[in-house]
């Protein structure tokens, strides 16, 4: 059993912005039969105290996505899913919780661990393997079943005001995916500085948490994320991504949280 | 063919210091791929396999080689082809900022496509010889600079597995410290991007679409069992004319 110090267990709330850093309390903790190590800093002194026989180690889990590996269907296959989801997603956390026993990168949250491990642009090891952790959550909870369609109020009017219309935003992130060369992501983030909505390519592991800006959406563009279901095709993947999959929901609630960090305008509250 | 080369030459002086009649460094692909156009440009079409799909199974299967030929080649090559159209156009109007726009596109497209030909000589069904190990002066390079052909091949399959992202892993000649090593590359960048002197003599697509449909996300298999369709001879040739 592991717990993990990344954001709420509730899948409404999972959007993954900024967020402030986050101190494990012991609530958080839970109880281990092997021996675990809490940092000092972390550390309360009666719990110490009760545990000075064991120490605590901070892991890094495999969250599930909200949703059954065959429930994507026709869009993104079950046997894509357990690859990928169950080998490649499963196979960077174990890979990051190998890299980090002896290491002194503990009791971080997974979006300090990537700021910390880019390393402003000369990225260490872990780096790889925590941001793909990161990216591969963010990417299974922006899909649902029966996703896709348009979004409404709100959201459909920021991406109007950003994108033009719901339609060239779609092209627009159609193309990206087209254009991007070798292994990446696809991102619709929300520019800090600014204050819009935008769609940006990264290659490999990299996230647009590590310059400062909230993501809102994310596509998987490696292969192992669209090879057996589609081949080469990966305009039709790209498509049946924003037509069919995105969770609208997601994205919302994720933008919710973004204009908390971001002032995207007044509201219009009606004159009497 | 004479007439159509004579008509041309004015405008061949365009494309010449370019060296695109050469299709780029290392291995050019044949002339038969060649289009030269009346106004001068050279582009490229899908060389051929000097072997049927399912001649390398079960390595690699039929399904793969028949996609990675048709599907991926193909589309760096017609990629490669349109940057190299637009590059033209930019260059005859001298418009500079066009140009350097379009060094990715080429870098990457025409990457693909040496990397590629490359690629398919490099691999050989078994019962045309694949999977021989070198002899002569390539397995005594081999075992001066490295050891043994095993740590060779253990070595390549551990910098094959160890590169993030999509690449290519090489063995590769220094002509001028006349040392063999090995070295990757990311994405399709050719060999020449790590050293101008590098002369690639194998080099093993580590890139998902190489693999995934077989061996899925079990690269070490992938490239444990590409050994077996190594085409050595093929290294040898090119290192021995290099040497020379």
């Amino acid at each position: 059993m592991r717990f993990q110090l990344l954001r709420s267990p509730s899948p409404s709330s999972s959007c993954c912005g900024y967020q402030i850093p986050f101190q494990p309390s012991n609530g958080v903790l839970l109880l281990r039969s092997s021996p675990m190590k809490i940092p000092k800093s972390h550390t309360k002194k009666k719990l110490s105290q009760s545990r000075r026989a064991s120490e605590v180690l901070a892991y890094y889990g495999l969250t599930t996505p909200p949703y059954k590996l065959d429930a994507l269907e026709p869009y993104m296959s079950k046997r894509t899913l357990e690859l990928h989801w169950g080998e490649h997603h499963r196979h960077y956390v174990d890979s990051l919780n190998k890299q980090l026993t002896n290491s002194p990168l503990y009791g971080y949250t997974m979006e300090e661990l990537i700021k910390v491990t880019y390393n402003n642009g000369n990225p260490i090891p872990e780096f790889n393997n925590a941001a793909q952790v990161w990216n591969h959550d963010f990417f299974w909870e922006s899909m649902q079943p029966d996703g896709g369609n348009l979004p409404c109020g709100g959201l459909l009017q920021q991406i109007e005001k950003d994108f033009g219309s719901f339609s060239n935003f779609r092209d627009e992130f159609v193309h990206s995916a087209m254009t991007l060369f070798g292994s990446g992501w696809v991102w619709l983030i929300l520019k800090t500085n600014e204050r819009r909505l935008s769609v940006v390519r990264t290659s490999n592991a990299i996230c647009p948490l590590v310059w400062g800006d909230i993501p809102i959406i994310c596509l998987d563009m490696w292969e192992h994320a669209y090879y057996l279901d589609y081949k080469d095709d990966k305009r039709t993947y790209a498509i049946n991504f924003i037509d069919h999959l995105v969770s609208w929901h997601a994205v919302t609630s994720r933008m919710m949280r973004a204009e908390a960090f971001v002032n995207l305008g007044e509201p219009k509250i009606p004159v009497a | 063919m004479a007439l159509r080369t004579l008509a041309s030459k004015r405008a061949l002086t365009l494309a010449q210091g370019l060296g695109f009649r050469h299709g780029g460094g290392g291995a050019a692909p044949s002339g038969e791929h060649l289009r030269r156009h009346a106004r001068g440009l050279v582009t490229f079409s899908l060389p051929d396999l000097p072997y049927d799909y399912g001649a390398l199974e079960p390595a690699i299967s039929g399904e793969i080689m028949k996609l990675h030929h048709q599907k991926h080649h193909q589309t760096y090559i017609t990629n490669y082809n349109k940057a190299l159209e637009q590059l033209e156009d930019a260059m005859a109007k001298g418009d500079a900022s066009a140009v350097v726009g379009l060094q990715s596109a080429i870098k990457f497209n025409g990457g693909g496509h040496v990397n590629h030909s490359i690629f398919w000589k490099n691999l050989k069904p078994v019962s045309e010889g694949g999977g021989e190990p070198p002899h002569g002066t390539l397995g005594w390079a081999i075992d001066t600079d490295f050891g043994s052909l095993e740590v060779l091949i253990q070595k390549m399959n551990a910098e094959g597995a160890a590169l993030q992202g999509s690449g290519w892993v090489w063995l590769a000649l220094d002509k001028e410290m006349k040392k063999l090593k090995v070295e990757t590359t990311a994405n399709q960048d050719p060999l020449v991007t790590k050293g101008a002197t590098l002369v690639p003599l194998l080099g093993i697509d580590v890139w998902e679409h190489a693999y995934y449909l077989q061996y899925k996300n079990v690269k070490p298999d992938y490239l444990k069992n590409i050994w077996k369709v190594a085409n050595w001879k093929y290294a040898s040739e090119v290192y021995e004319s290099e040497i020379a």
